[in-house]
């Protein structure tokens, strides 16, 4: 067996790793198998590229690319393991914008190692739609990551002239494409990969904060095409069907994504565009009165009440609130109250966020309610404990056309017969809207870190 | 250059068709549990880019494209390791679990112990995962 021929069949066995990778991983029983299947398919790849004399030849090359690999992985396994619960979205970001990264400059290195005239058209074309797709997903997702760390504003940037400038870009990009297809300069390669860079900032900065899954998962599809496109370019196969592999599940999955959110995409990616929401479209609050209660008040309410439904978002993740939420759950459930977890799909920062803080802090899954479920007992619910979760229960999405979350399916906890607020402050959630729940006649307030408040709480209920 | 003996251009957009309808076919009904993970999951299998940049530099010549090409490599292994152990770390909530609520804590810690190698194995150099 030759040795292209043995490389072909290690490839294929990887290739097959992948679509089982994604395979197991959209089901709940075989989705950490999958992602070792997928781990594994990566490693048996990479240590047999180690074989090609392409890789080893250059014993110079050989050494920097082993040591790049090291530096790789002595950066990501850190950060990968290390990161709170609550900023995995913003690592995902990071690690495919990384992706779209590299492999913009694969086909631009391709690109200047090759004597440019003798490039055949389709070649350029390849090595073009590999540096623009790979670009924008890396700055995409650098913005992206910018706006979930917040190291920037995480609501909608708008600003005057915003599409025709857009437009003006692309139209640029269009034109500069086709004279580097002509001329093959290497010049005007470079202009087009700092006007890509450029579009994917731009086109990430409309999207408000709490669409940003929705765009990480978009930008992963988007760097699944550049690594095709790269693959098309150094003609491997193995590039071409695992990157496609991802384009065309991370399209398929950003559509589910955007549904769960009862959103379209086009809604999600350019909605912010020459919007005409103000803060005035919705219920006026300016100069309403909130109430807010003592944890000994709020502790009798939930001792005492037959039902209880604990609403968390983000403030819970950002407090590391999950175990506490735990122990009031036991304390209450101790007393005879009926104690069920109501999750938002797209609570938190990304889809299954509380499901995964939740399964951390071994919270049975019997208590755990989808949604839809959740909304089916929320009426007969005696008191909706919303612990750090804002725009998830904001009844604008029901109530208010014209509002930015409007159609966004919510957990009804307007629905119960009381409602406690665990807040930090009277501050918007992500979306950056008010939400009127906070005012109703059946709300409480309880000021103070999603944590803090839960033991409070933990000891009300237990004194109660 | 070439990584494999490729079947040519018809060939390659052959199999570029083939793979964009089984990737959108293999998955099916994702739970919104689920989604994060597979999209981070795939966001580790497009790290295969790994393979390509190793050429890539394995055959740079000057100074441009060795830094360019060590660059890409770097990204690359960022993009494998990190996607894969960030999707392991997410999914530690389906690994199974003890019937009893008390011992599944130090339980949890055990199983936590035994998947760091095997999740911190993207590449070499793997396998010193700590769970924090």
């Amino acid at each position: 067996m030759s040795r292209a021929t043995a490389t072909d069949l290690v490839y294929l066995v990887a290739i097959i790793g992948f679509i089982l990778a994604l395979k197991g991983l959209s089901s709940p029983k075989h989705a950490r198998l999958g992602n070792i299947v997928g781990a594994s398919g990566m490693i048996v790849a990479v240590a047999w590229t180690f074989s090609l004399p392409e890789v080893y030849s250059h014993t110079r090359n050989l050494i920097l690319i082993i040591v790049a690999i090291v530096i790789g992985a002595a950066l990501a396994i850190p950060a990968a393991r290390l990161v709170k619960m609550t900023a995995m979205p913003q690592m995902v970001a990071i690690f495919n914008g990384v992706g779209g990264g590299a492999a913009a400059l694969v086909s631009l290195t391709e690109f200047i190692s090759l004597p440019g005239k003798s490039l055949a058209i389709y070649k350029i074309c390849e090595i073009l739609f590999g540096i623009l797709v790979g670009s924008v997903s890396f700055a995409g997702s650098a913005v992206a990551f910018a706006k979930l760390q917040e190291l920037m504003t995480g609501r909608p940037i708008t600003y005057p002239g915003q599409q025709a400038i857009n437009a003006g870009i692309g139209l640029a990009i269009v034109a500069l494409l086709v004279v580097t297809v002509v001329t093959a300069s290497t010049t005007v390669l470079v202009i087009v990969l700092v006007l890509s860079l450029v579009l994917g900032a731009i086109f990430v900065l409309p999207i408000g904060g709490a669409d940003t899954p929705v765009l990480i998962s978009l930008l992963n599809a988007f760097t699944g095409l550049a690594v095709a496109a790269s693959g098309f370019t150094l003609d491997s196969t193995l590039l071409i069907v695992a990157g496609t592999l991802v384009g065309a599940s991370g399209t398929l999955l950003t559509r589910m994504m955007s549904q769960a959110m009862g959103r379209s995409i086009p809604n999600i990616l350019f909605s912010a565009f020459g919007s005409v929401v103000t803060a005035g479209a919705g219920p006026d609050t300016e100069g309403r009165s909130v109430r807010s209660g003592t944890a000994e008040d709020i502790g009798v309410l939930l001792a005492y009440a037959r039902k209880v439904a604990i609403v968390p978002g983000y403030g819970l993740a950002v407090a590391q609130a999950q175990h506490t939420a735990r122990e009031l759950a036991d304390a209450l459930a101790a007393r005879g109250v009926e104690v069920y977890y109501a999750i938002h799909p797209v609570a938190g920062r990304m889809p299954g966020h509380m499901n995964v803080l939740l399964a951390e802090a071994n919270v049975p899954y019997d208590q755990l309610e989808e949604m839809d479920d959740a909304n089916l007992e929320m009426p007969t619910t005696d008191v909706a404990l919303v612990v750090g979760a804002n725009d998830t229960v904001n009844p604008a999405a029901k109530n208010t056309p014209g509002s930015p979350i409007y159609g966004m399916p919510i957990v009804n906890a307007d629905q119960a017969t009381n409602i406690v607020f665990l807040k930090r402050s009277m501050r918007p959630g992500f979306a950056g809207i008010d939400n009127e729940l906070l005012y109703d006649p059946k709300t409480t307030m309880l000021f103070g870190d999603a944590k803090d408040s839960l033991s409070k709480l933990v000891a009300a209920v237990k004194a109660a | 250059m070439t990584v494999v003996a490729g079947p040519g251009l018809m060939g390659f957009i052959t199999v570029f068709v083939l793979a964009a309808f089984v990737g959108y076919e293999v998955i099916s009904k994702v739970p919104s549990v689920l989604h994060t993970p597979l999209m981070s999951g795939s966001n580790a299998i497009h790290g295969i880019i790994l393979v390509g940049t190793m050429v890539v530099l394995g055959q740079a010549h000057g100074a441009a494209q060795l830094i360019l090409g060590f660059l890409a490599v770097v990204l690359a292994t960022l993009n494998v390791v990190g996607g894969f152990v960030v999707t392991d770390r997410m999914l530690e909530m389906f690994k199974p679990k003890g019937a009893d609520r008390k011992p599944k804590a130090t339980e949890a810690a055990a199983t936590d112990t035994a998947a760091g190698p095997g999740s911190g194995a993207g590449t070499e150099g793997g396998g010193t995962g700590v769970t924090p």
